[in-house]
C-alpha cells in the first residue's frame, strides 16, 4: 500500500497552548478519511497544516512521497475546499475556476478541457458565466468543489464544506461527494464536526480531542468499539448510556447497583476492576417483561420521544437514566416496571480510571 | 367617530413623538427649510439683510464673473482632486502594510491616526511653523550647507497648494487608514487561503480579488473624504489665510466673507448654493449606487 | 550520517530570516511614514520650551538647550487677541462652557432619537432619519445664515446657549446613525418583554436601554468632545469675540498681524489647544477607533 499523506510527529503550538500533540497520521491513496471531533479538537488545523497554511512547530508532511513540509500550499499537489465556500465574489464560476490556472500561465486550451470536465463532472456548466451571488449556496460549493477539481490534484482538502448548508441540501452533496470519490478514486481529507457525514463518508475516521487523534479505524469499528469514553459518548446519537459499577468473578461479569449481567459473549478481557463502567447503545437493549438473571436490568419506565419509525423510551435504571430504542407500535406507558435484556456482545466495558475500554 | 380615530392615532406612541420632536424639527427646519431658504435668497439681491427683492440668476452671474470665485472652485478642484487620490492611495497602502501581521500594530496605529483628533487650526498652524522659510525645513536644509535650497509652499502661489495638501493628508490619512484597515479584517480568511492554495501572489489578490472586494468601502470613503473636502475652510484659515494674495482661497471662505464680512448676503447665498451644488454631484450617484441597487437586487 | 543530513530535510517550522528583504521594506516604509506623523508633535513640544534667542538660531527639531516654561505661561495667560490681553485661559473656559452641556445635550438628543427610530417607529419616522443622514452631507455653510436667523429669533444668537443648540443640531445625524445602530443590536426580545411587563417609553429608555449601552455612550463622548473642542467654524459664527471657542482665539493669537512673533508662544498655545483631544484619545485607545469606524459605516 502506497502512501499518499504521511504526518509525522507534527506538534503545533500557539503561543503556550498546544494544538496538536505529536501527531502521526499515515493516510492511503484514494483512501477517504474524516476528521471528527468537536469544536478546538485540532481537526481544522491539522488540515490547514497539510494543506500548508499554517505552519507546524515541529514535524513533518509527505504527500506523494515527498517532504512538503516547507513548501507553498499551491505546490503540494492538494485541492481544498472551506466551509465559507471562499469564491472570488467579483468573478464569474469561469473565473474562479480558472484564475489558478490562468495565474500558473498554463494554456488556454488546458484551462478550457478543465473547466469543461470540472463542469460536466459537478455539473454547473450552465452556471458557468454567473457571478457567486447569483448562486444557491448548493451551487456555490459545487464550484468552491469544481475549484479544487480543476487543479487535476492527488489530494482532495475539506474543511467542513457543508456545514453552511440546510439539512437537505446537505444530505444531497453529502451523496455527491462520496460519489465524486468514487469516480477520481483521489485522496481525500474531509473535516468535519457531524458524526452523520463522518459514518457515511469515511474510510476510516480519525476521532480528535485536545490535539489527539482518539481513535483512527474504519466507521463501523469505531461504533462498535470505541476506543475510549470520550469517542463512545462522541459517536452515535442518541448517545450512549454509560452504567457506573464494576466487574466481578475476575471479569466474567458486571455489577451494577446491585445486579449482574455476565460478560460472556463480551469482546474483550475486562478482569476484575473495582471501578468500571459498561456502556451500552440504546439499539443494544430490549425491553421485556420478565427478568432473567444475569441478563437482565430492572427499569422504571419515565417518558418516550417517538421519532417516527421507532421511539426513544427513557427509563431510570439503578438511579441512572438509560434510553432505549424500541419500534413504535411497543411503546410503554410511563411508571411501567420493565426489564432490559443487555446484548452484551455489542457492549463496551471501560476503567473507570483511564476511560479506556477493556 | 372619526374624530376619535384620529385622536387615537395621534396618542399611540404618542411619548415616541415628542421625544422626536428635536429630530424632526432638526431634519425639517434646519436642513430642509434652512437649504431651502438659502437657496431661494440667493436669488435675491439681499446686502446686510435678507431682502426678498428677486433678482433672478443675477448673483450667480456675478460669482461666475468673480476672479476670486473663480480662484477658490479652481484651488478646490486641485486640492480635492489630489486630496483625494493620496489620502485614498495612502490609507489603503498603509492598511495593506499594517495587514501583514507586523508586530507594534498598535503603536504605529496610535502614531498615525493622532493628527485625526486635532483641530484643521492645530494642524493648519504647525505645519505653518514646519514650512516657515526662516525657521523650518528650508533653513534647515539651507543650514545643512545646501544654500540654494528652496522650500517655501506657503509663500509661494504656485505651489501654496501643495503646501495645504502636507498637512491635510497629514491630518486625514490615519482615518483612511483606520476605515480601510478594517475593510481589510472584513474579508474573508478563507479567501486568502483559496488564493494561497491557487497559487496567487499576494499582490495579485490585493489587486484581483481583495480590492473588487473592498468596493463599497472605498466608496463610502471616497464620499465621506470628498464631502470634507468640500467643506474645507478651517485648515486654509490656518495655514495661509487664503494667500498668498488669493492663491489659496476656498469656496467656504468666500461664502464666509460675503456673508459675515463683505454684507452682500445674495453673493454668500450664491456661493452656498453652488456648493451645495457639487454636493449632490457628489452624493446623488452614490446615493443611486448604495440604495438604488439594493432595490433592484 | 543522520546528523549530517538532519538540517537538510524540511521540518518544523520553515526557516526564515528574520531581516528578510520583505520586512525591511514593510517595517522601513512604516517607520519613515511614522516619523512624518511624529515629526509635527515633536517640533510643536521642542519649539514651545525654547525661548526666542535658541529659536533665532537653532534648527526647530532639535531639542532645546535650556528648557523654559514661559511661552506655556506667557500662552496660557498673557497672549494677546486684539486688545484683550489675558491669553488662552480665556478660550479655553469659553470651551469648556461650551463643550459640557453641548456634549451632554447632543447625546442626550441623539440617545433618545435612536432608540425612538428602532423601538416606537412612528409613521415618516424613517423618512426624518434618512433627511437627517442626507443634511449631515450639505455642507453647512448652506445652513449657516438660516440657523443665524431662527437663533436671532428665540433670542440666543452670539450667547453660548445659541452655540450649543448648533453643536447639537449638527452632531445629530452621527449621533442619531450610531445609537439608532447599537439599539439594532439589543434583541427585541428584551424590550418586548419590559412591554409585557408593563413598562413604557421613558422607563424601558432608562431601565433598560441606557444601562446596556454604556460603551456607545463613551464612543459617542469620545466623537463629541473632539468634535465640538476642534470646531472654528460655528464658534467664530454663532458667538462673539469675548465668547470665542479655544480654536478661534487660538488662531487669532497666531494670525495676528501686530507684534513681533512669538514662535514659542505659538507653538505653546497650539498644543494648549490640542491637548484636550489628545488627552481624550490617548485615553480612549481603541474606543476612538471604534468611534472613527461607526461614523464610516453606513446607515
Amino acid at each position: 500500500m502506497t502512501h499518499s499523506i504521511q504526518v509525522k510527529d507534527l506538534t503545533l503550538n500557539f503561543g503556550a497552548v498546544s494544538v496538536l500533540k505529536t501527531m502521526n497520521l499515515d493516510v492511503a491513496e484514494g483512501e477517504f478519511i474524516v476528521l471528527l471531533g468537536p469544536s478546538g479538537c485540532g481537526k481544522s488545523t491539522l488540515l490547514n497544516c497539510l494543506a500548508g497554511l499554517l505552519e507546524p512547530s515541529d514535524g513533518e508532511i509527505w504527500i506523494k512521497g515527498k517532504n512538503v513540509t516547507w513548501a507553498e500550499p499551491s505546490e503540494r499537489g492538494i485541492g481544498m475546499v472551506f466551509q465559507s465556500y471562499a469564491l472570488y465574489p467579483q468573478m464569474t464560476v469561469r473565473g474562479n475556476l480558472s484564475f489558478g490556472l490562468k495565474n500558473a500561465r498554463m494554456p488556454r486550451d488546458e484551462i478550457e478541457k478543465r473547466v469543461a470536465r470540472a463542469a460536466e463532472i459537478l455539473q454547473i456548466g450552465p452556471l458557468l458565466d454567473r457571478k457567486p451571488a447569483a448562486l444557491s449556496g448548493g451551487q456555490r460549493q459545487r464550484v468552491a468543489i469544481g475549484r479544487a477539481l480543476v487543479r487535476d490534484v492527488d489530494v482532495f482538502l475539506f474543511d467542513e464544506p457543508l456545514s453552511n448548508l440546510d439539512a437537505k441540501l446537505r444530505s444531497e452533496l453529502r451523496v455527491e461527494i462520496k460519489r465524486l470519490h468514487s469516480r477520481l478514486n483521489n485522496t481525500m481529507v474531509y473535516v468535519t464536526h457531524d458524526q452523520i457525514e463522518a459514518l457515511t463518508l469515511a474510510d476510516r475516521i480519525a476521532v480528535m480531542r485536545g490535539g489527539i487523534i482518539q481513535q483512527l479505524a474504519a466507521p463501523q469499528e469505531i461504533y462498535n468499539r470505541p476506543a475510549n469514553l470520550f469517542v463512545a459518548g462522541f459517536i452515535g446519537s442518541p448517545s450512549m448510556n454509560f452504567l457506573p459499577g464494576k466487574t466481578v468473578d475476575g471479569g466474567r461479569a458486571f455489577e451494577f447497583a446491585g445486579n449482574r449481567i455476565g460478560l460472556e459473549g463480551y469482546e474483550g478481557a475486562p478482569g476484575q476492576r473495582d471501578k468500571a463502567i459498561l456502556g451500552l447503545r440504546p439499539e443494544h437493549l430490549v425491553m421485556q417483561d420478565t427478568a432473567e438473571p444475569g441478563l437482565t436490568l430492572p427499569a422504571t419506565v419515565e417518558i418516550d420521544e417517538p421519532m417516527g419509525a421507532d421511539s426513544l423510551v427513557w427509563l431510570k435504571a439503578g438511579g441512572q437514566p438509560v434510553s432505549v430504542r424500541v419500534p413504535v407500535e411497543k411503546r410503554p406507558r410511563a411508571g411501567q416496571e420493565v426489564h432490559l435484556r443487555v446484548d452484551i456482545r455489542h457492549a463496551s466495558v471501560f476503567d473507570a480510571g483511564t476511560e479506556e475500554r477493556v | 367617530m372619526a374624530g376619535n380615530t384620529l385622536g387615537a392615532r395621534l396618542m399611540r406612541n404618542l411619548n415616541a413623538k415628542i421625544a422626536a420632536i428635536p429630530m424632526v424639527t432638526t431634519a425639517l427646519v434646519v436642513f430642509l427649510g434652512g437649504t431651502a431658504w438659502t437657496v431661494l435668497y440667493s436669488f435675491t439681491n439681499s446686502k446686510l439683510l435678507p431682502r426678498n427683492s428677486f433678482i433672478g440668476f443675477d448673483q450667480y452671474e456675478r460669482l461666475w464673473s468673480n476672479s476670486r470665485w473663480l480662484t477658490s472652485i479652481q484651488n478646490l478642484m486641485i486640492y480635492g482632486i489630489l486630496a483625494l487620490v493620496f489620502t485614498i492611495a495612502i490609507g489603503f497602502l498603509l492598511a495593506v502594510l499594517m495587514d501583514q501581521k507586523i508586530r507594534f500594530e498598535d503603536t504605529f496605529r496610535t502614531i498615525m491616526l493622532y493628527p485625526f483628533a486635532l483641530s484643521f487650526i492645530v494642524t493648519g498652524l504647525v505645519w505653518q511653523w514646519i514650512l516657515n522659510p526662516e525657521f523650518g525645513i528650508q533653513h534647515i536644509v539651507r543650514s545643512l550647507g545646501w544654500d540654494g535650497f528652496t522650500f517655501d509652499p506657503l509663500n509661494n502661489p504656485d505651489v501654496v497648494l501643495y503646501g495645504l495638501l502636507i498637512a491635510g493628508l497629514w491630518q486625514g490619512t490615519g482615518f483612511v487608514m483606520c476605515i480601510m484597515l478594517a475593510g481589510l479584517r472584513g474579508i474573508d480568511d478563507d479567501i486568502w487561503k483559496a488564493a494561497r492554495v491557487d497559487g496567487i501572489p499576494r499582490w495579485k489578490t490585493y489587486l484581483f480579488v481583495v480590492i473588487p472586494m473592498m468596493r463599497p468601502v472605498f466608496v463610502t470613503t471616497l464620499v465621506i473624504v470628498a464631502s470634507g473636502i468640500i467643506k474645507l475652510y478651517d485648515l486654509v484659515v490656518a495655514q495661509t489665510s487664503g494667500g498668498p494674495g488669493t492663491a489659496s482661497q476656498v469656496p467656504a471662505m468666500y461664502v464666509y466673507d460675503y456673508m459675515f464680512q463683505a454684507q452682500n448676503l445674495g453673493q454668500g447665498f450664491a456661493a452656498s448654493s453652488m456648493m451645495l451644488l457639487s454636493v449632490l454631484i457628489v452624493l446623488i450617484p452614490w446615493a443611486y449606487l448604495e440604495f438604488g441597487g439594493k432595490k433592484r437586487g | 550520517m543522520a546528523d549530517l543530513t538532519a538540517t537538510a530535510i524540511p521540518s518544523g517550522p520553515r526557516p526564515r530570516r528574520r531581516l528578510s528583504g520583505r520586512n525591511i521594506m514593510i517595517y522601513g516604509t512604516l517607520l519613515i511614514v511614522s516619523l512624518y506623523y511624529i515629526l509635527p508633535l515633536w517640533v510643536m513640544v521642542m519649539t514651545s520650551l525654547k525661548g526666542m534667542p535658541e529659536i533665532r538660531m537653532g534648527s526647530i527639531f532639535s531639542p532645546p538647550v535650556e528648557i523654559t516654561f514661559q511661552p506655556w505661561v506667557k500662552a496660557w495667560a498673557e497672549a494677546c487677541t486684539g486688545l484683550n490681553c489675558d491669553g488662552l485661559s480665556r478660550g479655553f473656559w469659553n470651551s469648556v462652557r461650551i463643550l459640557i452641556p453641548s456634549v451632554i445635550l447632543s447625546i442626550a438628543v441623539a440617545s433618545v432619537n435612536g432608540y425612538a427610530l428602532i423601538n416606537w417607529k412612528f409613521k415618516g419616522s424613517e423618512v426624518f432619519f434618512t433627511i437627517l443622514i442626507f443634511g449631515s452631507f450639505i455642507p453647512y455653510q448652506v445652513m449657516l445664515y438660516p440657523i443665524v436667523i431662527l437663533l436671532r429669533e428665540i433670542g440666543l444668537y452670539g450667547s453660548l446657549s445659541g452655540l450649543v443648540i448648533v453643536h447639537t443640531i449638527f452632531g445629530m445625524p452621527i449621533l442619531t446613525l450610531l445609537f439608532r445602530n447599537y439599539f439594532s443590536s439589543i434583541p427585541e426580545e428584551l424590550f418586548k418583554a419590559a412591554r409585557v411587563d408593563g413598562a413604557g417609553f421613558w422607563g424601558i429608555y432608562f431601565r433598560i436601554m441606557l444601562p446596556m449601552s454604556l460603551p456607545i455612550f463613551v464612543v459617542a463622548v469620545i466623537l463629541q468632545v473632539t468634535g465640538i473642542w476642534n470646531d472654528f467654524l460655528f464658534g467664530v459664527v454663532y458667538t462673539k469675540p469675548e465668547l470665542y471657542p479655544m480654536t478661534v482665539q487660538l488662531n487669532n493669537i497666531v494670525n495676528s498681524v501686530q507684534g513681533v512673533k512669538e514662535y514659542n508662544v505659538n507653538m505653546a498655545a497650539t498644543l494648549l489647544t490640542g491637548l484636550v483631544p489628545l488627552t481624550i484619545y490617548f485615553i480612549s485607545g481603541k474606543l476612538f477607533v471604534r468611534g472613527i469606524a461607526a461614523g464610516a459605516v453606513k446607515g
